[in-house]
């Protein structure tokens, strides 16, 4: 316990202690509030909706596809694939940043390679108004670590819907419908809430694969610190940095608290 | 135990229970056969305990029973019916799993009105009847508990009370006990079998534990490589085995090598007529089994047997005897036994002149089982 606390101290206290109180200081070194007044306002307050909105688009569509990827995968009866699935997608959660970004302009970049492709056949994407280097640009990349990530967290949850749930219902009258109704999608919600928190957080918070994307273009929490504490827009707004910095993690707490809470209940059920 | 209230106040009057036959069952997995022309009728109200060791088929031959499980041949007739292609949906068959299988995103209460909502029962009417079943199970307290919230017997009767909530007409249980400790399981054991007389539903329970099944069965089905070896009443099958397979699973037998002349062996010393049901078995060399309130000792310094065992059982102490190199097992009074010493000689003889027998093993001849 003692060396996890202090790793937890090290790694996310003393880093959090940093946050807080560079963003109530001025660039004088003097406490203030406004830093914090700055960033609830304009285009600070429109990268937190972004980021927000990304966010959200982010864990819900790959939260939806990676569930059904994960059901499939979990009543599949080779052990073989569902082997083959969870190193993939271990591996394939955390490959983000520039190597996918290159990835993506190499293939769907307007001189990519299935754009080519599809250009051949008259469905250039780009000619139906698809822009890889614009928000949703940014949003269909993140579904490449997204979806995978759903796999990692939701599978567990799957595996511990017992088969003797589904036929005590069925012995009992109730239809396939009846089940899933009943007790399938209640017990498995809670789960299926917890991954798509999770993939909420990782998508709030995920900053390599935007940035490098759409060089900033987009208004995003993260690219704006980025900037702000590299000093590519105004010299010396490092602490607005910070109290950017700080919504972020106020948004993540919230996030995390919330995972908690749907955890605890989905490990009472899920035993 | 459990004060039980009167079960007919709440199932009404007890219906007439099914009548289930089960006939040449057949069930392959690859290349393993789990059913192999199993056969059992059931008399309507009846409890019918499926007993066998691991592997034997009786879980599978329930989950046939249950629409489960697919069957390569045979049928399951209930009431004169055939349902061998109803699903399990519509079987109107309550099951209680080995693993209590509540769910876990509901309250006892709502976990016993499942099935009434199934059936499309107004809310209140469910409502009333899941907490009559409760009150019969003896957990009207327990009605807005989730299952982690109950202990594993607790649970289990949840799981009993939710399985006799749809008034069902075959009642079947999966091991019901087996994950109980052993004062829960012996409470519950008698409770289950109260409200099956009581509601008068026929019954299919499934069990490796010969105490459960002759304790609480009507008749039981010894099974062996799916197959019935024998169904009868427990007395019948304890004392009247037909095969040496039920005479060595039910209860405890002690194999003693002896040579069968014209369908009589001599044991101990005694000629003994061969029990009818062996009596094709040809002459020569067999092993016959022996219960161990069949053989009685005598102490006496003459004799070449000695006693090499005791164990205390209660009223009765489990003397193991070795005759000729061979262990044999008697059942002997407490109070006799406190005065025969280990190693003190005895003389052994058998209680019955008429004996069953047994093809001799390949293994170590005159082994106990």
């Amino acid at each position: 316990m003692a060396p996890f606390s202090i790793y937890s101290f090290l790694g996310l206290g003393v880093p959090i202690i940093a946050v807080i109180y560079y963003a109530f200081q001025s660039e004088q070194g003097k406490p203030t509030l406004s830093n914090i007044a700055l960033v609830t306002h304009g285009s600070y307050l429109l990268g937190f909706e972004n980021s927000i909105v990304l966010a959200l688009i982010t864990s819900i569509v790959p939260g939806i596809i990676g569930l059904i990827l994960a059901y499939a995968i979990a009543t599949s009866r080779s052990a073989t694939l569902k082997r083959l699935v969870a190193t993939a997608s271990g591996v394939l959660a955390n490959f983000g940043g520039i190597n996918l970004t290159f990835m993506f302009i190499a293939t769907l970049g307007s001189t990519g390679i299935l754009t080519a492709w599809l250009s051949a056949i008259h469905l250039n994407p780009w000619n139906f108004g698809f822009n890889l280097y614009s928000f949703y640009g940014v949003a269909l990349v993140y579904l490449y670590f997204q979806v995978p990530l759903m796999v990692l967290v939701i599978t567990p949850a799957l595996g511990g819907l017992r088969p003797s749930w589904r036929e005590a219902a069925e012995n009992m009258g109730a239809s396939s419908w009846g089940y899933w109704r009943y007790v399938g999608v209640p017990v498995l919600m809670p789960s299926v809430l917890g991954g798509m928190l999770l993939l909420f957080g990782s998508g709030f918070a995920a900053y390599a694969t935007a940035e490098t994307l759409t060089a900033g273009t987009v208004t995003l929490a993260p690219i704006q610190i980025g900037s702000l504490l590299a000093g590519n827009q105004l010299a010396g707004q490092e602490n607005v940095g910070y109290a950017v910095g700080l919504g972020m993690f106020v948004v993540l707490a919230v996030t995390m608290i919330l995972y908690g809470l749907v955890r605890r209940r989905a490990s009472k059920w899920l035993r | 135990m459990t004060e039980l209230v009167d079960a007919t106040r709440i199932a009404g009057p007890a219906p007439a229970g099914a009548r289930v036959s089960l006939e040449g069952l057949v069930r392959t997995y690859g290349a393993t056969r789990a059913l192999n022309g199993f056969s059992l009728a059931i008399e309507p109200g009846e409890f019918v305990a499926l007993l066998g060791p691991s592997g034997c088929g009786k879980t599978t031959a329930l989950r046939v029973l249950a629409g489960f499980e697919r069957l390569d041949s045979g049928r399951v007739t209930v009431d004169g019916r055939d349902v061998s292609k109803v699903s399990a949906q519509h079987r109107d068959m309550g099951m209680v799993f080995q693993s209590y299988s509540l769910f876990p995103n509901m309250n006892a209460l709502n976990n016993v009105a499942f099935g009434l909502r199934m059936r499309r029962q107004h809310a209140t009417q469910r409502r009333q009847k899941a907490g009559e079943l409760l009150e019969l199970v003896g957990l009207s307290d327990q009605a807005s508990k989730y299952p982690h919230q109950m202990s594993g017997g607790q649970q289990q009767r949840v799981a009993l009370a939710r399985a006799l909530a749809i008034e069902p007409r075959v009642l079947l249980l999966d091991e019901p006990l087996s994950a109980l400790d052993a004062k829960v399981r012996a409470e519950l054991r008698d409770q289950i079998r109260q409200l099956q007389q009581r509601l008068a539903i026929t019954t299919v329970f499934v069990t490796h534990d010969q105490e459960e099944a002759l304790s609480m069965a009507d008749r039981v089905c010894v099974m062996s490589a799916g197959r019935a070896e024998q169904t009868a009443t427990p007395a019948a099958l304890y004392s009247r085995p037909t095969t040496s397979f039920v005479a060595e699973f039910v209860g405890v037998s002690s194999r003693v090598p002896v040579e069968s002349e014209n369908g009589s062996v001599v044991l101990f010393g005694e000629r003994c007529r061969i029990r009818a049901s062996d009596v094709g078995l040809p002459d020569g060399p067999l092993d016959a089994l022996l219960r161990p309130e069949d053989v009685t000792i005598t102490p006496d310094e003459t004799a070449k047997p000695f006693v090499t065992h005791k164990s205390f059982l209660g009223a009765i102490t489990r003397v193991i005897v070795q005759v000729e190199g061979v262990a044999v097992r008697v059942d002997v009074r407490s109070d006799v036994a406190a005065d025969i010493e280990l190693g003190a000689r005895v003389r052994v003889a058998v209680v019955s002149r008429d004996v069953l027998v047994a093809q001799r093993t390949a293994t170590r001849p005159g082994s106990t089982q």
